[in-house]
């Protein structure tokens, strides 16, 4: 029967919740992994009952997971992750030179084709990629190995290596984002890779369109669409039209434009949705409203989207991981609150209601559709 | 047989009930126990100590015979005792919030 899975990382465990293709009843399981961090989980688009989790804690680093049944049973498997050659130096947050130090996976991006294949994003910034399961990870240093990579400097959530896009449309052709580095574009999967960052502007950098620097906090695409992306960036909603060349701003009439989230609607490339947030230093929704934003027209022209949300005394974040959509015909819309709710929407936001409201703090939310 | 006592968390990643006995080749050391340990639990490396350079991680501490043996070198034998087995080699998660 048609269903869904989310996948839900907190910072004390993985949680599974599925449902339905009404998702109207859910059904809880976890946490799996109590106690560590789960940074992120999520599913093989090429088989469904293949999930990688990112375990971790700072205690005893990194552990990633594997599952073969959907999330029901788990694996440990491969946690090595060295960087390639001798990897030199970032900038630190004083800027002064800083050697590269692997401390986490952020992301896990598994292959659109190969249920063994999958990318994985690291703090200090960097890609690793395993082709067995992630029994073994090798870094594909070029994206580190830049020569803007020495000007690096990370965010204050870490110099994390957070988004990874897989275009279907062009093999090889991969976007990912760094925090605060900005975003990044491959032609060959990940061996060669060339910043795209042109028209964002950054106050906060010393020169605010420089070539890298930027806090790009989430990039989405709809995969229909390749060449459109879609980017939170630490303040301002972009949006480029050619693959990352150039951005334009859409931030039009949001009440903020801070936030950490962005998505994309399943069914119409130009539905996106985010989330605003007051401001870099009041990591909560404003005026104690928590309100999905959602725009029919990609952008400028936006909507609060409010019925099943509270709307007083709400001072939650949704950081960037945290939001996803499935592709039932009626889309569905979620994401996770540092405050562990997980809100869902069976409307494409019209109404939400939560799932579950006291989980850890929700790290990352995916979903799954499932046949 | 050298007795290992680990920390909650990764008695649950390597799925051990209870204290670990382990035979432990040659001269019985941090570094030799560790290996013994690593090999009878593959999970388990990188947890303790990093797997590139070998060193403790911060907040893993080695406690026996209520010394903190933390910063012993990894090649420095430990205490009789522990080499008996009539005393156990505590792997421990440093206190910390969270």
């Amino acid at each position: 029967m048609t269903g869904v899975r989310v996948l839900a990382g907190t910072s004390k465990g993985a949680f599974v919740l599925t449902s339905d293709g009404r998702r109207e009843e859910w059904e809880v399981s976890g946490p799996f992994f109590g106690g560590w961090e789960i940074y992120h989980l999520k599913g093989s688009p090429a088989d469904p009952d293949r999930l990688y989790a990112s375990q971790s804690s700072g205690w005893s680093g990194q552990v990633i997971q594997r599952s073969d049944d959907g999330g029901r049973t788990w694996e440990p498997v491969g946690n090595k992750f060295s960087y390639d050659g001798t990897p030199g130096t970032h900038q630190w947050y004083d800027g002064t030179p800083h050697p590269w130090e692997f401390a986490r996976v952020w992301h896990l991006e598994p292959s659109l084709d190969d249920p063994d294949a999958v990318y994985a994003g690291a703090e200090d910034a960097a890609l690793f990629r395993s082709a067995d399961g992630g029994d073994t990870w090798h870094e594909l240093p070029g994206l580190r190995e830049h020569r803007s990579g020495p000007s690096w400097q990370p965010g204050a959530g870490g110099m994390c290596l957070h988004t990874i896009l897989l275009d279907r449309s062009a093999p090889g052709r991969m976007f990912a984002a760094i925090s605060a580095a900005g975003a990044f574009r491959s032609e060959d999967a990940g061996a060669t890779w060339r910043p795209v960052n042109r028209g964002l502007q950054s106050e906060g950098i010393p020169d605010p369109d420089a070539e890298v620097g930027h806090c790009v906090h989430r990039i989405a695409m709809h995969p229909s669409r390749p060449d459109v992306l879609f980017m939170q960036k630490h303040w301002d909603v972009m949006r480029s039209d050619d693959g990352g060349d150039s951005w334009h701003e859409i931030s039009g009439n949001l009440p903020t434009d801070f936030g950490f989230p962005i998505d994309v609607h399943a069914h119409e490339p130009d539905t996106i949705y985010v989330v605003p947030i007051t401001s870099d230093a009041e990591h909560y929704p404003p005026e104690g409203k928590l309100r999905v934003y959602r725009s029919r027209t990609g952008g400028n022209e936006w909507e609060p989207l409010t019925n099943g949300l509270p709307q007083q005394h709400c001072y939650h974040n949704v950081l960037r991981d945290a939001m996803a959509v499935d592709s039932l015909d009626e889309c569905g819309v979620y994401f996770g609150t540092t405050g562990g709710q997980i809100y869902g929407s069976a409307d494409a936001g019209d109404t939400w209601a939560p799932i579950v409201r006291d989980l850890p703090r929700v790290l990352s939310v995916e979903v799954q559709t499932l046949p | 047989m050298i007795r290992v006592v680990l920390p909650a968390h990764l008695r649950t990643l390597a799925r051990i009930d209870g204290e670990v006995e382990l035979d432990v080749p040659g001269r019985v050391t941090r570094g030799s126990v560790l290996d013994a340990l690593e090999v009878r639990y593959p999970v388990l490396r990188g947890t303790i100590r990093h797997q590139d350079g070998g060193a403790r991680r911060a907040f893993i501490r080695f406690f026996a015979c209520e010394e903190d043996l933390s910063h012993e070198p990894p090649d420095a034998p430990l205490p009789e005792p522990v080499a008996t087995g009539a005393e156990p080699y505590l792997i421990v998660g440093a206190m910390a919030g969270g």
